[in-house]
């Protein structure tokens, strides 16, 4: 269904894009975050006139993926994270609501479940990541969902919320599977975020909570993991460092690693093994996780000029997160205007990076990072003011957090301009040493 | 970053003990640092190694699933090859630096 011409019937809109063959043809792959963010900044600077902006997705549904995270303690409901994605794309963008099947970079084609084929001058993908329990062996089976939860999905989350209503406590065990994963901090605010709900339900005597992690501690950073592990420790979370799941044994239900390490539990709650959509690799553009070559500065795909990646999808060395995706798209504007206009590509991408970390308890931390420089103490957005403390817990950094959904639908996804520089500034950290 | 002098060379290593720049590794570099760790290292090791360094030579990010997929080694096979702590030993060994997983 054509959305943009949305009271047409369709073999009308299809009379309509034949009057319309001497457009330029922007498509963007992928109507989450990141895609319905680009099409409404592209609809102010592509000209009506010349250019026709079609955006494809296979749901309907937009989820606000960070509020996934309160969820399960009931803090949000599901109507809290889900609104109509056609809401947020603007009116002269087509929508498109089905599976993409395959790109064919060479042909400057798109092919989608069903046979209908897309031609494009600019592609943007942003089809992003997803969670693949089916990686693992004995993720998805006979305890899956009864004493396995994932917080990534909706399904998972409110899965999870049934569970923790009559659950009588034990070992809680929060896991990651495999690096990359979208929001690397998710998991321990989930972790953090636990404790003060087993307190606040007073029964955390009953729950032991375990933290395990392929990395080598609570974070990759040093500054944020030593912050992190002290306050994993104030909160009575035991860490297990370096563990790589090999499978999970649902009999014995634990966990176990590649080197026969196996820790138990009675509540598993994960963050699967995470992956770019199937798409990306029967298209062949992908690495072993389906994410696409990207170049981490300019934004375009390494093989195809008139392809440019944002989001999750991207195989980008900073975090997949929202903010990422936000902090990119002025430069991947820019750059795919300087495409256009057949200039050299000069806007450059630093790898910004800034996540709420929901400690519990009404209180928050903040981080703000890039390619280069790892997070540190200090204030932000201000130097010196804030109001929002990096690295520290304050009950300020809950609110941001909190405002962060509102900003998210009314700000972030029509693509409006935030109060914040897109390129990380030093001002305002301080450099320390451990 | 810090000289450290490795089986008889002068080399710049990172505050936990990788080497900064893979160029100045040798075979003996990768005995000796490999002896530190405890590990003995067979012709096994050695591919595990030559594949690491081509790889970051490449620019590709180094996951363990990666080495898995090399076809030298499965994830199994790499843990018993470097207990503990297979990329960290095993690039520590390669004289690459250390791989830090994107987050
Ligand atoms: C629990 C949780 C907490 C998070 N918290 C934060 C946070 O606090 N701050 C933050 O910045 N980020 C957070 N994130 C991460 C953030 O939500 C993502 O990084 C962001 O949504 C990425 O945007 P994207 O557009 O790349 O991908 P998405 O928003 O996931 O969009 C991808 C879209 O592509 C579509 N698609 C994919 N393949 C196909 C196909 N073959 N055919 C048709 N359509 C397809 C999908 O349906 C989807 O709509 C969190 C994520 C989770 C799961």
């Amino acid at each position: 269904m054509i959305m943009g011409t949305r009271y047409l019937p369709d073999f009308l809109t299809f009379r309509l894009s034949d009057n319309f063959k001497h457009m330029k043809k922007l498509l963007i792959l992928g109507g989450g975050t990141a895609g319905t963010m680009m099409a409404n900044k592209l609809h102010h600077v592509l000209d009506k006139e010349d250019w026709n902006i079609t955006i494809v997705d296979k749901h309907k549904t937009h989820i606000y993926q960070p509020g996934l995270l309160f969820i399960p303690f009931g803090i949000y409901t599901r109507g809290d994270v889900e609104k109509p994605k056609a809401n947020f794309f603007p009116p002269r963008v087509n929508a498109i609501f089905s599976e993409i099947d395959m790109i064919k970079p060479e042909e400057n084609k798109v092919l989608l479940a069903g046979g209908r084929v897309l031609q494009y001058d600019y592609l943007i993908v942003a089809t992003g990541t997803d969670i693949r329990p089916d990686q693992t062996p004995g993720l998805s089976d006979s305890l899956w969902y009864k004493q396995i939860f994932d917080f990534y999905t909706l399904e998972g989350a409110l899965a999870l919320r049934q569970h923790l209503k009559t659950w009588e406590g034990g070992n809680l065990v929060v896991s990651i599977t495999e690096l990359p994963y979208k929001c690397p901090v998710a998991p321990l605010e989930f972790a953090f975020l636990a404790d003060a709900y087993f307190s606040e339900m007073g029964m955390r005597d009953k729950v032991k909570i375990t933290y395990v992690t392929p990395m080598s501690g609570a974070f990759t950073k040093p500054v944020a993991t030593k912050m992190l592990n002290e306050l994993l420790q104030e909160k009575n979370i035991e860490v297990v460092t370096d563990f790589y799941i090999e499978k999970v044994d649902n009999e014995k239900r634990c966990l176990v690693s590649y080197d026969e390490i196996e820790i138990p539990f009675d509540l598993l709650t994960i963050v699967p093994m995470n992956m770019g959509d199937e798409v990306i690799a029967r298209s062949g553009l992908g690495d072993d996780m389906n994410y696409i070559n990207t170049n981490k500065e300019t934004l375009q795909s390494v093989k195809h000029d008139n392809i440019f990646v944002i989001g999750d999808a991207a195989n980008l060395p900073t975090s997949k997160a929202g903010s990422v995706a936000h902090f990119a798209s002025d430069v991947l504007m820019e750059n795919l205007m300087h495409a256009i206009e057949g200039r050299p590509l000069t806007a450059k991408f630093d790898g910004h990076a800034n996540c709420y970390i929901e400690t519990g308890y009404g209180k928050g931390a903040l981080i703000d990072f890039n390619y280069e420089t790892e997070p540190l103490p200090g204030t932000y957005p201000l130097p010196g003011i804030g109001p929002f403390g990096l690295l520290r817990n304050t009950r300020i950094n809950h609110y941001g957090k909190i405002i962060f959904r509102w900003i998210y639908w009314h700000i972030l996804l029509k693509g409006k301009e935030l109060p914040v520089e897109s390129e990380m500034t030093m001002a305002g950290k301080r450099r320390i040493s451990l | 970053m810090a000289q450290k002098t490795i089986a008889g060379i002068a080399v710049e290593v990172s505050s936990e003990g990788y080497l900064e720049n893979p160029a100045q590794w040798t075979k003996e570099i990768a005995l000796e640092i490999a002896g530190e760790i405890g590990i003995d290292l067979t012709d096994k090791h050695f591919e595990v190694l030559e594949f690491l360094r081509k790889e970051h030579a490449a620019g590709t990010q180094l996951t363990i699933r990666k080495v898995g997929k090399s076809g030298i080694v499965d994830i199994k096979g790499l843990y018993t090859l470097f207990p503990g702590g297979p990329l960290k030993y095993s690039a520590k060994i390669a004289g690459i630096p250390k791989p830090v997983s994107c987050v």
